[in-house]
C-alpha cells in the first residue's frame, strides 16, 4: 500500500528554485490522437474498421489486413500485468528526482501488450490490473495501470500525482468567488483537500447570500480581484501570485443578447471585457508565475476555464455570450500552448446552461452550481484537458463531434 | 496476428560455397568520442585495406552499419570516403547487423555482383549522443516507451529478465556465470574497455539500475569500429589471407509477434534450416559469440540455437563453464559486457571475434582445435522486443 500523502514543509526560500522539466513530448501524429481521447478523459485504442484488430502502439495501417481504415474507440483497460521493473536509473532530466519509478508490462485480452506505469498499490507482476490512459506533464498520452478496485489513498500515488492536478494540499484561488459557482467551487475545493482558497471578488460592497461563510471561513481568504482592471489583476498577483498552485477563472458577464435585439455595442464589450480580457489580464500576470514554480513537488499545476458549450457553436440568442466565450476558448488555446511548456495543465470547462440569475428564462435541466464545481474538481483530480458537463452540454458536444453544421442549425430554434 | 511462417524454406538453399569470410579488423573502442561515425568507419576500411593489401579501388563493395551515421546512410559514406562501388548495402539490423551484412555479401560475391566487399560497423559515443539515440530509436519508442521513465534498453530487458527468471526459474547467479567467465575472457583481450576481474559477488551486490537487472548486466556504451572482408577463397587465398568458410547462415524479423512477451527469438523458426545448410549439428560448435547486450539473451539464443531446449537455458549454463578452456567457450573476447558496446559495431563483435578463432589469430584468446564457431546475432528493441535475429556457422578453411 502506498504512502498516504503528508502535508508538505513549508519551502526553505534560500534553496533554489527546481527549474520546471518535461517528459519527452515527441509524437508521431497517430499517436497524438491517442492524447485527444485522454484529453477528454477516455481511453481509446486503434480499431480496424475492415477487419476489427485492435492494435498498440498506434499505426498507419491495421497489423493485419493492412487496411489503412482505423478507427479511435474506447476500450475497457482490464488486463494482467505480466511483467514489471524498478527503474533506478533515466536518461531524462525529468525522470531524475522521480526514479525509482515502477514500470511494466500489462497484456489485454485483446492481445496486445502495452508499456505502462505502475501504480504503487498494485501486487508484484503476474497481476490483475486496470490499465488507464492519462496526459503526462507534456501533455502527451502515456498509460498507467492500477489496481482492480480502487485503494484508499490511491490518488497520492507518486506518479498519478504527476499526471494529475489533485486539489489535496495545493493552494487555490478563485475568480468571482461569490458568485453562486464561486461559492460552490471554495467549498468543493476544501473538501477535497485544498490547503487553502483564496476567493476573488470585485466590489465587496455587493454582497450576495453566501458571502459571509467566505469571510468567516478559516480557510478561505477573500482578496480584491476585478478582473476588468490590470491593475487590480497585477496588485493580487504581486501579493500572492507566487504561491497559486491553481487558478480556476470562473469570472464571467452574461446578458442574454443576439445582434438585432439592441442597438450599440456595449454590452458586447462588457462581456469581452470580464470573459476574453479579463482572462488575458489574469494570464499576463499570472501566468509567468505559476510557470517559474511549476518544476517543484507538490506546486504549481494547472489553470482552469470556466467557458461555455456555447463556445463551440453560437446560441443565437446570446450571441454577444457566445462570441465572448468563443474568443476566450481561442485565448484558452493560445494560454495552454504557452503553459505546456512548464508543464501546467490548462483545463476548459464547457458547461450548458448553469441554474444562476442569468438563465432564469432558460428551461431545464439546468447546471446547478454545486454539480458544476464538483465537476470541475472531478476534473483536477482526474487530469483531463476538456470537460462537458451537465446534460445539455453533453448533448451538445455529441452533436459538435457529429456535426458542427447540423449543430449550427439546431441552435437556430432555440 | 501474423500469418504463420514456416520453419523450412520450400526450396533447398545452396552453400556458400567459395565465398570467404577474412581480414577481421577492430579499432579500438573508447568510453566517449569526440570524433564522428565517419571518423571510426573510415579507420575500419583502413584497417581492412592495410590487413589485406588490397587498394582502394579494389573494393568493389561495401556494406555499412550504423546508428550515429546520421544524417548520411552508406550511400553518403561512398562520397564521404571516395568509394565507386558498384554494390552497397545499408545495415539497420543493429544487433543482427553482422550476420546478414555477412550472408547478403556472400551470396553477391558469390553470383558476381561483386569481387571484395568490405563490411564496416562503427559507431561514435559523444557525451550525449547515447541519450538522443534512445529518444529517437523507433517510432514506437518514440511514442510508446521512451515517455515512461526513459530508461532505454534497461527497462525493456528487465521485463524480459523478470518474465524469464519467473516462468524459467533462472536465477542471478546463473546469469551472472556468464558475465564473470566473459569478463575472465576480457582479460585477455588488450582491446576490452573492461581491465578488472568481475567476481560473482560483486556482479550480485553492483547498484541496481532497472530490476532485476544491475549494473554488470548492462552494456557500457562507447565508440568504435569492426570490420571484414568477403571475397572468393581462391582471391583470398593469392593475396595470403588466411579466411574462413560460411557454412550456414540464418535471419528473421518479428518472430512470434503473437507472444505476450519476448521468452524466445526468430533463431528457433530458422535453426533446422542453419544446420542443415552447414550440414552440422549444435554439438559440433566448438564455441559461441552470442549477442550479449544483456545476460538473458544469452540464454534465447542458447535455446534458440538449440544448445539445450526451451527454457532449459538455466540448466545448461549450469552445467558448462564457458571459460576459453572449458566446456563451450563462449564469447571469448569478453562480448559487449566486457569489451563495450560501440553501437552497430556490436553486432559485429562475436562475427570478427568468430574469424580470429577458426583463423587462429586470437592470441591470448585463442581456443584450441576452434573449427567449427557458432555467432548470433540479436537486434532492435523496436517495441517490447528485439525483432532482427540471425545466425551464422563459420568453419576452419
Amino acid at each position: 500500500m502506498i504512502e498516504p500523502l503528508k502535508r508538505p514543509q513549508k519551502r526553505n526560500p534560500i534553496l533554489p528554485l527546481r527549474q520546471p522539466t518535461l517528459p519527452p513530448g515527441t509524437r508521431s501524429r497517430a499517436s497524438k490522437q491517442m492524447a485527444a481521447a485522454v484529453a477528454e478523459g477516455r481511453f481509446e485504442l486503434q480499431h480496424c474498421h475492415d477487419c476489427g484488430q485492435i492494435q498498440y502502439p498506434p499505426r498507419d495501417a491495421c497489423t493485419r489486413c493492412l487496411s489503412v481504415r482505423l478507427e479511435w474507440k474506447e476500450v475497457d483497460g482490464r488486463g494482467e500485468l505480466i511483467s514489471e521493473t524498478l527503474l533506478h536509473h533515466s536518461n531524462e532530466l525529468y525522470f531524475r528526482h522521480l526514479v525509482p519509478l515502477r514500470l511494466g508490462l500489462v497484456r489485454l485480452p485483446q492481445d496486445i501488450t502495452l508499456l505502462a506505469y505502475i501504480h504503487g498499490d498494485c501486487p508484484p507482476a503476474p497481476t490483475p490490473v486496470r490499465l488507464q490512459a492519462h496526459l503526462d506533464k507534456s501533455g502527451q498520452a502515456v498509460l498507467v495501470a492500477l489496481p482492480p478496485v480502487d485503494t484508499p489513498q490511491m490518488a497520492d500515488d507518486r506518479i498519478l500525482r504527476e499526471m494529475t492536478s489533485d486539489p489535496k494540499f495545493r493552494k487555490v484561488l478563485v475568480t468571482d468567488a461569490k458568485s453562486a459557482t464561486g461559492q460552490a467551487l471554495c467549498k468543493t475545493l476544501l473538501d477535497a483537500g485544498a490547503d487553502m482558497v483564496w476567493a476573488g471578488v470585485a466590489e465587496p460592497w455587493k454582497q450576495p447570500p453566501g458571502f459571509d461563510m467566505l469571510v468567516k471561513h478559516p480557510n478561505i481568504t477573500v482578496v480584491p480581484l476585478d478582473l476588468s482592471d490590470a491593475r487590480s489583476v497585477q496588485d493580487l498577483s504581486s501579493s500572492i501570485g507566487a504561491k497559486v498552485d491553481i487558478l480556476i477563472n470562473n469570472a464571467e458577464f452574461h446578458r442574454n443578447t443576439g445582434i438585432a435585439d439592441r442597438p450599440g455595442t456595449e454590452t458586447a464589450r462588457a462581456e469581452m471585457e470580464i470573459n476574453y480580457f479579463g482572462l488575458m489580464r489574469l494570464a499576463q500576470y499570472f501566468g509567468p508565475a505559476l510557470r517559474a514554480r511549476s518544476g517543484e513537488g507538490i506546486a504549481a499545476t494547472a489553470w482552469v476555464n470556466v467557458l461555455s458549450v456555447y463556445a463551440l457553436s453560437s446560441l443565437p440568442n446570446q450571441g454577444t455570450f457566445s462570441a465572448s466565450k468563443a474568443a476566450a476558448l481561442s485565448l484558452s488555446q493560445t494560454l495552454r500552448a504557452e503553459m505546456h511548456h512548464a508543464g501546467i495543465r490548462v483545463v476548459n470547462v464547457f458547461p450548458g446552461p448553469i441554474d444562476d440569475e442569468w438563465t432564469q428564462l432558460v428551461p431545464p435541466p439546468k447546471l446547478a452550481p454545486a454539480a458544476l464545481a464538483k465537476s470541475i474538481v472531478k476534473a483536477l483530480q482526474d487530469g483531463v484537458e476538456d470537460i462537458y458537463p451537465g446534460d445539455v452540454a453533453q448533448d451538445l458536444f455529441q452533436k459538435w463531434r457529429l456535426n458542427a453544421k447540423a449543430l449550427e442549425r439546431d441552435l437556430w430554434e432555440q | 496476428m501474423s500469418a504463420s511462417v514456416q520453419s523450412q524454406p520450400a526450396f533447398p538453399r545452396s552453400r556458400y560455397d567459395g565465398v570467404v569470410i577474412t581480414a577481421p579488423v577492430t579499432i579500438p573502442y573508447v568510453r566517449y568520442s569526440e570524433k564522428d561515425a565517419h571518423w571510426f568507419l573510415a579507420r575500419a576500411l583502413a584497417a581492412l585495406l592495410k590487413t589485406s593489401g588490397l587498394r582502394k579501388d579494389e573494393i568493389d563493395g561495401l556494406g555499412v552499419s550504423s546508428f550515429t551515421l546520421f544524417p548520411d546512410t552508406a550511400v553518403g559514406l561512398t562520397q564521404h570516403l571516395g568509394f565507386s562501388p558498384r554494390w552497397l548495402d545499408h545495415l539497420p539490423f543493429g544487433g543482427a547487423s553482422g550476420i546478414i551484412a555477412l550472408r547478403r555479401a556472400a551470396r553477391a560475391v558469390q553470383n558476381g555482383d561483386a569481387n571484395v566487399i568490405a563490411c564496416v560497423a562503427g559507431d561514435t559515443n559523444h557525451v550525449d549522443s547515447f541519450r538522443q539515440n534512445l529518444a529517437n530509436f523507433s517510432r514506437f519508442a518514440r511514442d510508446a516507451v521512451y515517455p515512461f521513465g526513459s530508461g532505454g534498453p534497461n527497462a525493456n530487458f528487465a521485463f524480459l529478465t523478470a518474465h524469464y527468471m519467473r516462468r524459467f526459474g533462472a536465477t542471478a547467479e546463473d546469469f551472472g556465470k556468464l558475465c564473470v567467465a566473459q569478463r575472465d575472457n576480457a582479460l585477455r583481450n588488450p582491446l576490452a574497455l573492461f581491465k578488472k576481474k568481475l567476481t560473482l559477488e560483486e556482479y550480485l551486490n553492483a547498484r541496481p539500475i532497472a530490476d532485476p537487472l544491475k549494473l554488470f548486466d548492462c552494456v557500457m556504451p562507447c565508440a568504435g569500429s569492426e570490420g571484414f572482408l568477403v571475397m572468393r577463397e581462391e582471391h583470398a587465398r593469392r593475396l595470403g589471407l588466411p579466411y574462413a568458410r560460411i557454412l550456414g547462415t540464418i535471419e528473421r524479423h518479428n518472430a512470434f509477434p503473437d507472444d505476450p512477451i519476448q521468452d524466445r527469438g526468430g533463431w528457433m523458426l530458422d535453426r533446422d534450416d542453419l544446420y542443415a545448410q552447414a550440414a552440422l549439428g549444435p554439438e559440433d560448435m566448438q564455441f559461441f559469440e552470442a549477442y550479449d547486450d544483456y545476460p538473458v539473451i544469452n540464454a534465447l539464443q542458447m535455446e534458440g540455437l538449440a544448445l539445450c531446449g526451451y527454457g532449459e537455458a538455466p540448466n545448461f549454463i549450469r552445467n558448462n563453464s564457458f571459460s576459453l578452456g572449458g566446456s563451450l567457450p563462449f564469447n571469448t573476447s569478453g562480448g559487449q559486457l566486457s569489451a563495450g558496446q560501440a553501437g552497430a559495431a556490436g553486432g559485429f563483435l562475436g562475427l570478427v571475434q568468430a574469424l580470429r578463432q577458426v583463423t587462429d589469430q586470437a592470441g591470448a584468446m585463442q581456443i584450441p582445435q576452434a573449427n567449427h564457431g557458432l555467432v548470433s546475432g540479436f537486434g532492435m528493441i523496436n517495441y517490447d522486443r528485439g525483432l532482427c535475429t540471425g545466425a551464422a556457422i563459420l568453419g576452419r578453411a
